[in-house]
Order: C-alpha cells, then sequence, then structure tokens
C-alpha cells in the first residue's frame, strides 16, 4: 500500500488561493461511483497532509432506478489546513453527475459555491426523472452559484476510446474522470490513486488503463481550460495547506474498522480469544466484514441464522472461555434484547456494538441516529443494568471498544458498545496508537477449587463472579437465566434472594463508576455560563461551534461525555458549576432526561432528527440563544 | 472429539446432581434422566468434558439435574447457546435438551440451522405434543383436534414431525426413542458416536397435560406389534417377527407384510441401513396404526461437522502467520507526519 510522507512545504503554484479549509461534495447516481471518487479523494487529501472529515450518504437501496430523486447517492469531504471537527456545514464545491444530484443536493451548496455538472447527462429523460421542467443549467435558476457545466460522459468516452470497452463500461470511468478534475482543481499528486488503480483492477489491466487514462483525462481538461483552450470552460483552482500534525504514523480510519482492531486488541490486552457472532444488517456489517479476515488474531466469526442467535453463540462462547461479541443496529439490538438480560443474568462478559441508525423499526437504514440510548441503558426486562459505552469518532471506536473489552472481562457483564452509522462509514485522519502504551487487563479464569470451596456466583473486590470455562475439573456447575442463588448459584426463587442477587447486580454495575475516569471538560472551563454536553458522534459539531464561540468570547465549555452507564462520579458536580446546560442529540432528548433523572439538573435539549449529522452552526446558533 | 483417554469408568451416580428434581411426580422426564445418566459412564467421556445445554421449558430443567458443566438458556436458543460453545471449545461433549416447543416452535429456526451446519452435539428433543411449563397449550406437534387451554374446541392445525423436520433440515443423524424404553440407552449411545449432530426424538409422557397421549404405542401390552425397532442390517421385522416391511413397487411406497415361517425374504420386508436417506424419509412419515411406529435409529451417515471445518480454516488461515497488531493497525493507506 502506497505510504507518503508528507511534504510540509507547498510547492504548488504561489499563485492560486489557499483557502483555510474546502468542503466538497461529489453527488451522482448510486451507479455513478461516487463513494469510491470520495474515498480516493480523501486518500489523497490525507496524502497532502491535510486534516479532514468525511461524510458518505447514501440511498438504502442497493440500485435504485437510474436517474431518480432518491437514487442519488453523495460524499462530502470537509478537508482543511487547520484542525477538522466536522465534514462541513455546507459545501463550497458540488459535483453533480446528473440532474438528481443537483436537484437534491444544490440547496446545500454555500452562495457563491461552485457547481461543476455533467451536461451530458442533463438530457430530456433525465431532466423528467428529476422533475424540473426546464434545464436548470440553461434557464438561470442556478444564478447565485459559480456554474461550470460541460459533457462529462462524452469526454470520458473520449478518453477511453483506445481500450475497446463497451459504452456501459466506458461511462463507468467517469468517476475516475471526475477525480481526476478534482485532483488538478485542489493540486494534487494522481500518483497514489494510479497506483491504487492498478491494484484494484490488477486481474483485468485493460479497465486499470481505461480508468488510469480517463483520471489523466479529467486532469488535463482542468490544465488546458486553464491555458485557455478554446471550447473548455475555466475552472477555479485551490491549494489547502497541509495541516500541523503530531510527529507519527497515520492512516484513514472508519468507525467499522476501528470497531473491529480494536475488539482485537481489547482481547489481546485481556489475553483471550474473540468470538464473534453476527447477523448481516446495515451500518453494521463491515464489523463483521473486517472480523471475518482476522483469523490469525484468534478471532472466529460466525454469520448466524438470526439476530438472536449472533448473540447467543457469543454468550456461549464466553460461557466456553472465549469473550463473544455481537453487534448489530438497532433493530437487531431489539431482536438480541432478551440474551443480553441472559447475559447479565448469567455474568458472562460479551461486548455487543450498536451501530445506530434511524429509527424506529427498519426506519432509516443508511442514515445516521443516536436515538438507542434509551435502548442501550433501560430496554430490557426487569432491573439489568448494564455499562454503556459512545464512540464519538471513528478514530475513538477503536479506544472505545478496548474500554468495552476491558469492562466486560473485569467485571463479567455484558457492555453496549454506541457507535453510529455516521461513525462507521465516515473516516477520519488517524494517528496510528503505539500498541506498547496500552496496559494490558489480563482476565484470570478460576481453575482450581479455591479455599472454602468453589462458589459459582461467588464475589472479587468488584463483586464479578469467577469465569471458569466448562472442561475444568472440580468446578462444575450449572448456570441459566432464572434467579440464581447467592454464592452457589443454584435455583432460587426465594423473595430475600431476589433482593439481594437484584441489589448485588445493580451494585456491580454502579461500581465500575469509581473504575472509569473522571469527566473532564473538552474545551473551555469546569464551570461558567454554559456547558454544552454531548456524547457520540456529535463530537466534532459540538466541538467547534464551542471553539467559535469561544474566538467570540464567549463563556461555554464543551463536556463530552463516554461512559454513558454508569456516568462518571464527578459528573453531577461538574455539570451544577454551570449556569445552564444544553444537550445536543440526534434525538428527541434521550441523554438530557437521564442525565436530568439523575442529577436532578435542568438540561435543556437540542434536537436533530433527520437522519443527517448536526450543523456546526446548528449548535453555535443554540450557544447564541442560551447566552442571549 | 470422541478421542478416549482411559479413564476410571464412572458410575451413574457420579452424573447426578445434589439438586432437587422439580418434575411432576410420574413425569417422563425422570425415565429420561436415568437413561442419560445410566449411558453417560458408557461413553467414556469425563464429566467436567461434558456440557448440557437447554432452552426453557420442563425438559430444559434437565441440565440442573447432570453433575456437569451445564447452562439453563433462553426459550428456543439452546442451539445457538450451543454452536458458541463448540466454536470456542471444540473439545466439549455437548448436549442439548429440548422440547417440542422449545425446538421447533420458539426454536425451530436455531434447530434447522444447527442441523444444516452439522454441529457436533447432541440433541434430545422431548415430545410430549403440549406445551407443560405454561400449564397445557396444544404445541406444534399436537394432532389435530388437541383440546388445550387455548384451543378449547380443539385445535385445528397440522403438526410437524419432528424427525421429517429433522432430515429436511439436512440432519445426518435421526432416532427415536421413548421414555420409559429399555432401548433408550442403546440410541443416546449411538446419537453420541455419531460424529455430527444427532437428533433424537424422544417421546415423554406429560402425565398432567398429555397423559398416555403415545400408550397406543408405547404400552408394554401389544408393543411387539406396535413397535418397529429398527437396526442396520436386520429385516424390518415386528410382531415377533411375524410382520414386517416391505416396498411396494407399484406405487413406490412401504407396506406391511405377513411373513410366514420366518421367511421374511420372500415376504419382500426390506433389511434397514442406516445410510439410506429415502429410506429414513419414508420411515418417520409412517402413519402409525396402519403401520407400527418406527424407533431405533432410523438414519446415520455421518459427514464433516461444521466444527471441524471452522477450526480447520481458521488454523490454515493462520498457518505461518504471527498475529501483529501493531502491523495491523498500521497497515493500509499510511503517511507520516515528521
Amino acid at each position: 500500500m502506497a505510504t507518503a510522507a508528507r511534504s510540509i512545504d507547498t510547492q504548488s503554484q504561489a499563485d492560486i488561493p489557499h483557502p483555510e479549509a474546502v468542503v466538497v461534495r461529489f453527488a451522482g447516481d448510486s451507479g455513478d461511483g461516487m463513494q469510491l471518487t470520495g474515498g480516493q479523494f480523501t486518500l489523497s487529501s490525507a496524502l497532502a497532509g491535510n486534516d479532514f472529515a468525511t461524510f458518505p450518504d447514501f440511498p438504502a437501496e442497493i440500485r435504485a432506478p437510474q436517474g431518480t430523486l432518491f437514487g442519488v447517492s453523495a460524499f462530502q469531504i470537509n478537508f482543511g489546513a487547520s484542525e477538522i471537527d466536522t465534514a462541513g456545514d455546507a459545501p463550497d464545491v458540488l459535483v453533480a453527475m446528473n440532474p438528481a444530484a443537483l436537484k437534491t443536493n444544490v440547496k446545500d451548496l454555500k452562495p457563491g459555491g461552485l457547481i461543476i455538472a455533467d451536461e451530458g447527462e442533463f438530457n430530456a429523460r433525465n431532466l423528467a426523472k428529476a422533475q424540473y421542467d426546464v434545464n436548470p443549467l440553461e434557464d438561470g435558476s442556478l444564478g447565485k452559484w459559480q456554474l461550470v457545466h460541460f459533457n462529462i460522459s462524452q469526454l470520458t468516452m473520449d478518453a477511453v476510446k483506445p481500450f475497446g470497452l463497451g459504452n456501459k463500461e466506458a461511462l463507468r470511468c467517469k468517476n475516475m474522470w471526475t477525480l481526476g478534475l478534482a485532483l488538478w482543481m485542489f493540486d494534487r499528486d494522481r500518483e497514489p490513486i494510479i497506483q491504487w488503480l492498478k491494484d484494484k483492477f490488477a486481474k483485468n489491466p485493460v479497465l486499470a488503463d481505461a480508468n488510469i487514462a480517463a483520471l489523466n483525462a479529467g486532469h488535463a481538461y482542468g490544465e488546458t481550460a486553464e491555458i485557455g483552450n478554446p471550447g473548455a470552460v475555466a475552472i477555479p483552482r485551490k491549494h489547502v495547506d497541509a495541516a500541523p500534525a503530531e510527529p507519527g504514523l497515520y492512516r484513514t480510519i472508519n468507525g467499522a474498522d476501528a470497531a473491529a482492531m480494536g475488539l482485537v486488541a481489547g482481547c489481546q490486552l485481556a489475553g483471550v480469544k474473540m468470538f464473534f457472532g453476527g447477523y448481516p444488517i446495515t451500518p453494521a456489517s463491515s464489523i463483521l466484514h473486517a472480523l471475518a479476515r482476522f483469523k490469525e488474531y484468534g478471532v472466529t466469526t460466525f454469520q448466524a441464522e438470526d439476530e438472536i442467535a449472533a448473540i447467543a453463540s457469543a454468550i456461549g462462547a464466553s460461557y466456553a472461555g472465549q469473550l463473544g461479541v455481537t453487534s448489530s443496529s438497532g433493530p437487531g439490538i431489539a431482536l438480541k434484547t432478551e440474551a443480553i438480560g441472559l447475559a447479565v443474568m448469567t455474568e458472562l462478559p460479551l461486548v455487543i456494538v450498536n451501530s445506530q441508525r434511524g429509527g424506529p423499526s427498519t426506519g432509516l437504514p443508511t442514515k445516521t441516529e443516536q436515538s438507542d440510548l434509551y435502548q442501550a441503558v433501560y430496554g430490557r426486562n426487569g432491573d439489568t443494568p448494564l455499562p454503556v459505552i459512545a464512540a464519538r469518532s471513528p478514530g475513538d471506536v477503536f479506544d472505545c471498544a478496548i474500554e468495552a473489552v476491558r469492562i466486560a472481562t473485569q467485571f463479567m457483564t455484558p457492555v453496549i458498545l454506541l457507535t453510529d452509522g455516521y461513525i462507521a462509514n465516515a473516516a477520519e485522519p488517524w494517528k496510528v496508537p503505539d500498541m506498547s502504551s496500552y496496559k494490558p487487563f489480563p482476565v484470570s479464569f478460576l481453575d482450581h477449587v479455591p479455599e472454602g470451596g468453589f462458589k459459582p456466583y461467588g464475589r472479587d473486590n468488584k463483586l464479578a463472579r469467577p469465569w471458569v470455562k466448562p472442561g475444568t475439573p472440580g468446578l462444575l456447575h450449572r448456570i441459566g437465566g432464572i434467579e440464581k442463588e447467592v454464592d452457589t448459584g443454584h435455583l432460587n426463587y426465594s423473595p430475600a434472594n431476589h433482593q439481594a442477587m437484584t441489589d448485588i447486580r445493580k451494585g456491580k454495575v454502579d461500581g465500575i463508576a469509581a473504575h472509569i475516569p473522571a469527566q473532564d471538560v473538552c474545551l473551555g472551563t469546569e464551570g461558567g455560563k454554559l456547558a454544552v454536553v454531548g456524547w457520540g458522534s456529535t463530537f466534532g459539531p459540538i466541538h467547534q461551534a464551542v471553539r467559535r464561540a469561544r474566538a467570540k468570547g464567549q463563556d461555554v465549555s464543551h463536556i463530552h461525555v463516554r461512559h454513558i452507564w454508569p456516568m462518571p462520579t464527578n459528573l453531577g458536580d461538574l455539570l451544577r458549576k454551570f449556569d445552564k446546560v444544553i444537550v445536543p442529540e440526534m434525538n428527541t432528548g434521550q441523554f438530557k432526561t437521564v442525565l436530568r433523572d439523575q442529577y436532578l439538573i435542568d438540561a435543556k435539549p437540542l434536537n436533530k432528527v433527520s437522519g443527517q449529522p448536526f450543523r456546526i452552526h446548528e449548535i453555535e446558533a443554540a450557544i447564541e440563544e442560551a447566552l442571549a | 472429539m470422541n478421542d478416549m483417554t482411559p479413564i476410571q469408568k464412572s458410575s451413574p451416580k457420579d452424573w447426578e446432581t445434589d439438586q432437587e428434581v422439580r418434575w411432576c411426580p410420574g413425569c417422563g422426564d425422570y425415565a429420561i434422566l436415568k437413561a442419560v445418566q445410566r449411558t453417560m459412564p458408557e461413553l467414556g467421556r469425563k464429566p467436567e468434558d461434558t456440557v448440557f445445554i437447554s432452552g426453557i421449558g420442563c425438559s430444559s430443567r434437565f441440565p440442573y439435574y447432570m453433575e456437569t458443566y451445564g447452562f439453563h438458556t433462553i426459550h428456543g436458543r439452546a442451539p445457538a447457546v450451543a454452536t458458541g460453545v463448540k466454536l470456542a471449545n471444540p473439545d466439549l461433549d455437548v448436549w442439548i435438551i429440548t422440547g417440542d416447543g422449545d425446538a421447533l416452535s420458539i426454536g425451530g429456526n436455531h434447530t434447522m440451522h444447527l442441523l444444516r451446519r452439522n454441529l457436533d452435539c447432541q440433541i434430545l428433543l422431548f415430545n410430549n405434543e403440549i406445551y407443560g411449563l405454561t400449564k397445557g397449550q396444544y404445541s406444534p406437534t399436537s394432532r389435530v383436534g388437541t383440546k388445550s387451554p387455548s384451543t378449547p374446541f380443539g385445535s385445528v392445525d397440522r403438526p410437524a414431525t419432528p424427525c421429517a423436520f429433522a432430515l429436511g433440515s439436512g440432519a445426518r443423524f435421526v432416532a427415536r426413542g421413548f421414555d420409559v424404553s429399555k432401548h433408550l440407552p442403546d440410541v443416546l449411545k449411538a446419537a453420541h458416536a455419531h460424529k455430527g449432530a444427532a437428533f433424537v426424538e424422544i417421546f415423554q409422557n406429560c402425565i398432567v397435560y398429555n397423559k398416555d397421549v403415545f400408550e397406543d404405542f408405547a404400552a408394554p401390552k401389544g408393543a411387539e406389534a406396535r413397535q418397529l425397532w429398527l437396526q442396520d442390517g436386520q429385516p424390518m421385522l415386528f410382531d415377533d417377527g411375524n410382520k414386517g416391511i416391505a416396498m411396494d413397487m407399484d406405487t413406490l411406497t412401504l407396506k406391511v407384510v405377513d411373513v410366514a415361517n420366518g421367511d421374511w425374504q420372500s415376504a419382500g420386508v426390506i433389511v434397514h441401513n442406516v445410510k439410506n436417506r429415502a429410506l429414513a424419509h419414508m420411515l418417520v412419515e409412517m402413519p402409525f396404526g396402519e403401520f407400527p411406529m418406527a424407533l431405533g435409529v432410523l438414519y446415520d451417515d455421518p459427514r464433516p461437522t461444521y466444527d471441524s471445518a471452522v477450526v480447520e480454516q481458521n488454523a490454515k488461515l493462520s498457518e505461518g502467520k504471527t498475529p501483529d497488531l501493531q502491523a495491523l493497525i498500521s497497515k493500509g493507506q499510511t503517511w507520516t507526519v515528521d
């Protein structure tokens, strides 16, 4: 794989503008390869040393009818010369590969922003499908933006003609032509992309050559247009400088890969093998896909017949002495709920990853939301407490997964790790951590009869019961979902025993609070007029909004909570040091309610449930209002 | 899995727990428990290497009474839990205890997939044709017309045939027995000897909600005329050798024939072949009454197991590779900041 050393000195032309950050959105039909274009442009941004955040936004349909409004797939990237926290509010540049892509995306474009459209696709049929009565490229309706359009389809066909591809195959190279143009626009090196194409199409060199030709043609189009080639439309060019970054090795990472690697890392630190039981569901499947390739790391993956079997098999594996892990999205987690209760009752370690998506029911499978917090914290029959952790960004999932494994194995409990569709799919630059800097937390299986006799539900000082592998002589015992007697684990329904066991289960999970870091203020001061409290993937927009507000001199701080349950012991006191607390969430106010319940504070909600992440200005406005 | 290390032979007592057995007095489950405890010492496995996994229902209390490792899970999910147990520790001897509601209704999906995958384990399905623990509702194996609290005027839906379901799901071992039968330990031994998923339907008398529902074939009196105990390589004879099962070549169905003077050959009686899958399908579907009840090992034709395939693939793909986490996380498209 390409490893490029970032060069800090800019060898770009001095005469092109050097903006602080640029937001580009590539939008096209689902079949146009926009996610691929975006992914490779992201790589190129990384190699150019920019900080960045991305937002892939694609339809739930695999092959939506061509040219339709609901079949539009988009990829947004915000790249900059300083710290980037979000994929950006409004694009500066919109690449629209057809009328539907223009229609569904242009309203987000900044006033004065640049539209690049493939006029070859603006034919009568596609215009009708996008419900345009007249061609928007010609009727002046796009007047508040800069508009350039040319026939990308035809230019691509011309470029790949020598390779003898069929029409359909030739047109597939359009996305590489577009990428080539984008690389020229932002003064980027083509070489890593060319190498990537050669690797990708290693088995079909003709396709590799055609795609490379399209890439080069797109790039050349920009160049020749600049020197005033007649007939070519001039395109503005920009260079975004490298962002200052800590020295070290970096890579791009999305949340799904970070979860897979973090779980492997956690299991290594714990000294246990991993068993992953999963069932395909968007957007959680990619964790299963990633782990299925990690065989040499002691990972067994099992694609079960359903969500219930996925978690039940993981529980079985935990019982047998490996760490059981399962992953899903809201509807799948709902199906797993009874089994989560079994894991709580049998006090077995288990990690459950929920890549949240828009709900309820099937909801918005490919869109992001944070609406499974109640489900995670409260959503089971009986008094069934378990720890909940939420990751704030793709890279953060790695550390959160390790933390989930630590808590699960040290406290003999299922742990829910919340990510979401945005985190799972979005990519960010990630400084590869030094694994030797992580402190191991080895598990110890009980392998002999301890003094005083073996008690399957005896406790250590953390209230955790012993983990015994079947196969161990002398420690035969039975467990199950039916209420267990204190210490012995025998069947026992007596009132006093149920009270005692309920108290123990609650006490054990509550006690975890003493073994997690104290809550910090990630930006601002420990007290003041306003705290914006977030959890999960709202971290980026909140952080940026608070940074901007503080730059304006406003008294506002950002508190980001990773440990949703139990919460850090100092959180209540910390929140009381602020006059006001607002809680932005992509749900109708779930964490706000938990905070109110736990601390009797007047936390105010800021809610967005549109399947789209917060925009920075939405939070800035809420800060303004709260401080007014 | 069944590699035997010579151990001191245990006695049935060694497989009994100190827990009070809580089934209704007279329940068929007691006889099955005894049969299993009597069989275990014969199998050459140690109690600590043995795991009993159950779902929910009367039968599913079984693990509490076996001095082995045990897991009483949730309704219908024992096969899924067992799959995780076996994949995480393939050396364990895994037994699944389930009932007609647990295995065929709420857990039908898991039963099907466990059989299809061929996980190496024994599945003992206690079929009493009723929901006992929830107080007597009709079950997926109840006969049409079963009157129960939920079907006060008689059930109208057709029952499933557990062994036919198992074969249809791809089972490579299918056997039948009943609670008080003296042959049950032999059936259990054969199930254990089969490498792969061994499906055993055990007719079990629920004396409270479905008393004597199997009496027509299980009653000791006249049993020889109503029970066909199958043995590999032996002619399918019953009624003290006076009757047998033959093939009607015109309709390609089984028929009952009279056997005179022990001359089963000329009567056309079929010799049982446990590897004959087509025959197994016919045997499990023989309507009782017109035919005797087919019991014993109906089908036994092993095939590579799922767990061994997983272990093999994991080993093959790990061969010669050193797990290097630092290298793993440093993969992909990387760049260095100096």
